[in-house]
Formats: C-alpha cells, structure tokens, sequence
C-alpha cells in the first residue's frame, strides 16, 4: 500500500520534471529555428550594395541605405531626447522622491509605460504632431520612441542609484557638499555601469521597434536628413517589403530582418557583460 | 585689527555668496529632476487625453454599441469594434494557455534540474529570445511557421476533429495556416522568455529553509515546487503572466503578419482569419480618410489601452504586493 503511494509520488514526479525538461527544449527549440530560418534567409541577400544603395524600385537593384540611416538618426534623436529625461526622472525617484505621493505615481506609470503597446505611443505622437505639423517627420518618429527609451532608463536608473550605498552619500555630505554636487560627483558616478547598461537596452529595445514608427517617421524610400521630413527606417522598410509581392524586395526585408536582429541582440549581450562585469 | 575684520568680513560674504550659489544650483537641479519625473505623469496623461480627443467623432457617433457591434464598413462609415476586440481577446488567450504551463516549466528546469554550468547559457537563451525583435516574429511566422503548420498540421487537426461536437467547430477547416491559432501560437512564443525569467526570479525568493525543511520531510522536487514554492510565490507568479498577459494585448507587429485581417463574422473557428486591435490600427490607420474612419481606428486604440493598462496595473501591484511580502520575509 505504501509502496504504491511511493510509486505514485515518483511517477507524478518523474513526469513533471520531464515536462519541464520539455519545456525549456521547446524554448530552446524555438529560438534555434527564427534564428536558423533568419540566417539562411538574411545571408543570401547580404552585400556591400545594402549600405550604399537606396531602396530599389522593384526588380532592380539597390540596398537598405535609406532604411539604414533613417534607422541611426532616429535611435541617435531617440536616445539624446530620452536618456537625459530618463536619468532626470530616474534620480528624483532614487535620490529626492522615494517615499513621496509624487515618486509612488511615477513609478507606477512609468512601469506601465514599459510595457505599454508600442503602437498606442504611436498614435498619441500621431495625433499630437503630425496634423499640426502638416506631416510626417523623423522628429515625430524619435519622440515616439524617446517615450519607449524613457521608462527602460528611468527603472534602470533607479535600479541602479537604490543600489549606491548610503555610507558615500553621507561621506560627501560630511564633507560639505551640496545634494546636487554629491549626486552628479558621487552617487552617479557610481552607478554609472548600470545606467549606461539601461541605455544600451533601451537602444536594443527601440532598434526593433516598427509599430511606434508607422504613422510618425513613416518612411522614405530615398536618403534623408530631414528632421522635419519622412525617414525611413529598417524596421520599416521590412514591413512594407514584406507586404509587397516582390521577391527582390522579399530578399532584402530578410537581410534587413538579419541585420537588425544581430544588432539587436549584439547590444543586449553587451549590455548583459557589462552589468556582469560590475556585480 | 581693522584690516583683520575687514578680511573677516568679506571671508563671510564669499561664503554667503558660495552657499547661496550652492542653494541655487542644488534648486535647479531638484527642479530638473523633478520636472523630468512630472513629465512621465504627463506623458501618461497625455496619452489618454489625445486618444480620447482623437476618437471623440466615433465615441459620439456610434456610443456603447461600437463595443457590441460587428460591422466594419469604411465605404458606409459604419464601425464596430467587436471583430477586434474578439480577435484581441482570443489569440491572447491562446497564447497564455500555451505559454504560461511552458514559462512555468522553464522556471523550475532552471530553478530546480539544470545543472550549474547550464544555467547561465540557458538564461542568456531564454534573454535573446525575448530581444528577437517582433517584426522577425512575424515574418517567421508567415514565411516559415503559417506554411508548415497549414500543411502538416492544420489539416489533420481538421480531419481528426471532424464530427467530435464542440472540437469541430473550434478547429474547422479549410487550413489557410493564417488565422487566430497561428496567431496565438507566435504570441506564445513572443511571451515566453518573459514568463519564464519573471517566473524564475520569483521562485529564487523562496526561502531555502522552507524547501529543505520540505526536503527533509520527504518531498519529492516536484511536491516541494507545487506545494511550497509555488504557493509562496503565487501572487508574483500570477503578477509576471499579467505582465505578460500585458505585452500579448498590444502586441502588434508579430501579430499582424499572421492574423489575417478579416474584420467580418466572428465564427468559433480558431483557424479563420481575424483581426485584433493592434493589426487594425497598423494596418488601416495610415490608409483612413475622412473624420469617422481614423476616430474609429483611435476609439480601437482607446479600447486597447483601457484593457492593457488595467491588466498591467493589476500585475504592477501583485508584482509590488509579492516583493515586501518576499522582501519581508526573507529579511
């Protein structure tokens, strides 16, 4: 009777742990075949003619230079529009705020804003700006993904400047140095590693991001600086090449998939070690 | 003695005149973080605000029953979300029923079974996972999964389930390999790494002493996670699937590849084409002219919000909830 009962306990054992064994291979599993089917897909595609071409017409030949370089100013407006805000942000709820009524509320919408559809922040930035502004623009487009860079700085930050120890703030105040100069000289400095991880991430996350961008930055099949002006974008670009029925321009869209997605991931590992390397 | 208080003096007004810059620098400073801090509140303000403004017309056009009706006709500028909101609800659902059991499972294989050495590849796997951007999502699961899973594997689910009562018309055919199932399933994918490392950081606040102590009573690895970790770290286990939850709603780029856009006739079938909110507002917004049309599309975009932000502040606060209590705890 009891062996049964023993019997039983092990089997139900034996079972679950094999199906999470499962589980993780499925996630493995998966992972291995987007990976597999974007590099067989990307590489073909690949060549120097990518990053000095424009967007070809169809059946002709060209590259993602457009999509490439819209792509750099926008996560370049992004990040400069963003980060300081986000660091701002991220001290006042570290440093000044942390118990207040204030810093409660920000941080409970700032961590819903981290996880809100990427594609509601690019209506609101539509319906703010692109009337008024007659348009479309790359500014409308690196506001809307500043508003993704802002939360992902801000929470790392914050992270980061909890984890500082009390002992140097009172050190430089013991000094005499005033709040201001002890955060910039001291606190900040010492979380520096962790903030410029939130950073790193925040451009991994904004680099893939194509909802946010569809009725801001909208695209532009030449080559442009213009902040006031459509730009292109990779992400973008892949969208719409994969929306048309050419199979050059389905070609392109995979290299431009590969190519986004190894940037993508390369920054994230990076900023992985470099948070591995300060704990 | 007169030059002495001379000196004396003007060594006090320097350092007036420093504390007063020092104050004032320091109040600059406090303002700007400060400001930078209100501008997130007004940020998430602002949201709600313009999208209301922004979908006014539709609101007060077509009322409640833009919720409850069906008809999506821009030639008539007759809308109804409830296609959307349908097709929203369902892939989601498909995705958390898949997911949720494999995120779990991935938890305790790394909390529990992985060896040492395997632990951090693992977890740096489960991270790239969740870093693949969603448009590689779904273009993968247009070009690669929808027509595998048409061919070797819709049909025989059609062909099987064939005459079995409500299974035959939950999986009817013709397989088209795009649809709500598809969908779902390349949501599932999309939110499992953030399961299973919510999960797993969860699970590693379970007190030690409690799973020895249960361990040393005889339990086996499977009863100590469902009979003590699991109800120690239910409220943050159930927090990370609504964050996931979360990201499902709104997901939009790896959704809209593979849902197949059909606004009409919701049917029971999980294999027909649908839409969700997300792919109409990505697939149509930029095309919608006139005034009604695009205040729709914007009313669609509320309707998301309303459902994401409930579901996400809902997980913020277990989430917020399990970390004193676990914080406590373990202090």
């Amino acid at each position: 009777m009891n062996r049964a009962i023993y019997a039983r306990r092990r089997l139900v054992n034996g079972t679950f742990l094999s199906l999470s064994v499962a589980a993780a291979l499925v996630g493995m599993i998966a992972l291995a075949l987007i990976l597999y089917a974007l590099v067989v897909n990307g590489v073909q595609a690949l060549s120097p003619t990518l990053f000095t071409l424009d967007q070809p017409a169809p059946q002709s030949i060209g590259g993602l230079k457009n999509a490439i370089y819209g792509s750099l100013l926008l996560n370049a407006m992004a990040i400069a529009i963003g980060t300081p805000i986000g660091i701002f942000a991220g001290t006042y709820l570290a440093e000044y705020g942390r118990h207040s009524w204030t810093a409660f509320f920000v941080r409970f919408a700032n961590d819903i804003l981290l996880s809100a559809p990427s594609i509601l922040i690019g209506l609101f930035i539509y319906v703010l700006m692109v009337p008024r502004m007659h348009g479309f623009s790359a500014l409308a487009g690196s506001l809307a993904l500043a508003i993704i860079v802002i939360p992902v700085v801000v929470r790392t930050t914050e992270n980061m400047l909890l984890l500082v120890p009390n002992t140097l703030r009172e050190a430089a105040a013991s000094i005499g140095a005033p709040r201001a100069i002890s955060i910039r000289a001291v606190t900040w400095r010492a979380a520096r590693a962790g903030i410029v991880t939130g950073i790193l991430l925040a451009l991994a996350r904004i680099s893939g991001e194509t909802a946010p961008l569809l009725f801001t930055a909208f695209g532009n099949p030449n080559t442009s600086f213009n902040i006031l002006g459509p730009v292109g974008a990779l992400p973008l670009t892949i969208f719409n090449f994969f929306n048309s029925a050419y199979d050059d321009w389905h070609r392109l869209a995979w290299a431009g998939a590969l190519i986004i997605t190894a940037a993508v991931l390369t920054l994230s590992v990076f900023a992985r070690l470099l948070e591995g390397r300060r704990s | 003695m007169a030059d002495i208080a001379l000196s004396d003096t003007s060594a006090t007004t320097e350092r007036a005149t420093a504390l007063r810059r020092f104050s004032r620098s320091d109040a600059v400073f406090r303002f700007f973080t400060r400001s930078s801090a209100l501008a997130i509140l007004a940020i998430f303000a602002g949201i709600l605000v313009t999208l209301i403004g922004g979908a006014w017309v539709s609101i007060t056009q077509f009322g409640v029953g833009f919720l409850t009706t069906s008809t999506w006709n821009p030639v008539t500028e007759k809308f109804g979300a409830w296609p959307a909101i349908y097709g929203t609800l369902v892939s989601s659902a498909i995705a958390m029923i898949l997911a949720l059991p494999l995120g779990i499972g991935i938890a305790i294989f790394l909390t529990e079974i992985c060896p040492r050495q395997l632990k951090r590849p693992i977890g740096i796997a489960i991270e790239l996972l969740a870093g693949i951007p969603s448009i590689v999502y779904g273009i993968w699961g247009l070009f690669i999964l929808a027509p595998y899973f048409q061919v070797n594997i819709e049909q025989h689910v059609i062909d099987w389930f064939d005459g079995i009562p409500v299974l035959q018309s939950l999986f009817a055919g013709p397989p088209y390999g795009i649809g709500l199932f598809t969908a779902g399933l390349i949501l599932a994918i999309m939110i499992l790494p953030f399961i299973a490392s919510v999960t797993r950081d969860v699970f590693e606040t379970a007190p030690p002493m409690l799973k020895e102590a249960a361990y040393g009573t005889g339990c086996t690895t499977w009863e100590v996670m469902w009979r003590i970790v699991l109800p120690f770290t239910q409220s943050g286990v159930v927090g990370g699937a609504m964050l996931a939850l979360g990201r499902a709603l709104g997901e939009t780029m790896a959704v809209t590849f593979v849902i197949g856009n059909a606004h009409t006739h919701i049917t029971a079938n999980l294999f027909a084409p649908a839409t969700t909110i997300s792919a109409t507002i990505a697939n149509e917004f930029a095309e919608a002219l006139g005034n009604v049309y695009p205040a729709a599309i914007i009313e669609c975009g509320l309707i998301l919000m309303g459902l994401t932000f409930t579901v996400l502040a809902a997980a913020q606060l277990m989430l917020r909830g399990f970390e004193r209590r676990a914080g406590g705890r373990s202090a």
